[in-house]
């Protein structure tokens, strides 16, 4: 089956909007995991800078999966796999 | 026809690798590009960095001052960094984590220079998860029984009943890749917002997208050149088996 260039393009663009919606899960969890440092902190302002670097690892790994979506979008813009040259 | 992202003139819109000049390497085209060149200048910098500490530690006094400060510092942040998560194998892997901590963190903040960041390209980023990979698994064979590596591979079910060993393969092949992946994708997400910036505002971004170099390159750099050392280190140390 043959598409138009023009219509395989905004496909990609439709996906790639799609895929950048993985970034609403890292949000949450990094919100989580903020908050439940700011509380540890509450409680034990002596651990800060502890508590403060572990939280960061923790939300710098659940970025992750966020990170994914953001290159598939990149992918579908710029590298334009779909489109037959 | 120029498929732009945008309406707006999107040709000023640049953040990809350009190839410099290309040569036949055995029949194969190979490309040096504008990475190479952005990794040469970031190892210059740091070599040059390393003769002038090393001029001056030749000389070096009790008390220090100077450059052979700002080296004592360094090296015991980085040692104390390293010391605090891996124990008392930490002596072992003073050097590696240190040096991959330094060449990761001027990579990142190289932007800052007007480079392209190398650590933007997945063929800089991929060569530091497979010698992380390299590291755990050399550990765990020097460490471990074969036996005990094999009760590990088939962990929640018992070592005669191997059916959960390709789930462990392949989360243990993921480590590389998601670790490679991670610090590319910041890293070039950073540059591809300040390519997006400088692109389309014109003579609108001056000045102020400082503030987004700062969180951009300076403090997200930071931030995941201490998350791939975190990591290597912790994967190290759990495969060596005293963490």
């Amino acid at each position: 089956m043959e598409f138009n260039d023009n219509f395989i393009l905004g496909c990609s663009a439709i996906g790639a909007g799609l895929a950048v919606i993985a970034g609403i899960g890292p949000g949450v969890g990094q919100g989580i995991a903020a908050g439940h440092a700011a509380a540890a902190v509450g409680r034990n302002p002596g651990a800060k800078g502890d508590v403060t670097s572990t939280m960061l690892l923790g939300q710098a790994v659940a970025e992750t999966t966020g990170l994914y979506g953001l290159l598939i979008a990149m992918l579908l813009l710029f590298v334009k796999p779909l489109l037959n040259k | 026809m120029n498929y732009g992202i945008m309406l707006a003139d999107a040709s000023k819109i640049d953040f990809m690798i350009h190839g410099i000049f290309k040569y036949n390497f055995f029949g194969h085209e190979v490309w040096i590009t504008t990475t190479h060149v952005c990794l040469l200048i970031v190892m210059l910098i740091l070599i040059i960095f390393a003769v002038i500490v090393n001029r001056c530690l030749a000389k070096a006094k009790e008390e220090p001052e100077g450059v052979q400060n700002v080296a004592e510092m360094i090296v015991e942040m980085l040692d104390g960094m390293v010391d605090k998560s891996m124990g008392k194998a930490a002596p072992k892997f003073y050097n590696y984590i240190g040096t991959i901590f330094i060449f990761i963190l001027f990579s990142n903040i190289s932007g800052l220079l007007g480079l392209r960041p190398p650590t933007a390209d997945y063929g800089v980023t991929l060569p530091l998860g497979i010698l992380t990979f390299i590291l755990i698994h050399f550990n765990t064979w020097a460490h471990n029984k074969p036996k005990d590596i094999w009760k590990d591979k088939c962990s929640p079910l018992p070592p005669w009943l191997p059916i959960w060993l390709p789930i462990n393969i392949i989360s243990d092949v993921a480590v590389p890749i998601s670790l490679s992946l991670r610090l590319f994708a910041n890293v070039l997400s950073g540059t591809v917002m300040m390519a997006l910036v400088y692109g389309l505002l014109g003579w609108i971004a001056t000045g102020w997208p400082a503030a987004l170099h700062v969180y951009f390159d300076l403090f997200s750099g930071a931030i995941q050149t201490y998350v791939f050392c975190m990591l290597t280190m912790t994967y190290v140390s759990n495969a060596r088996g005293d963490a």
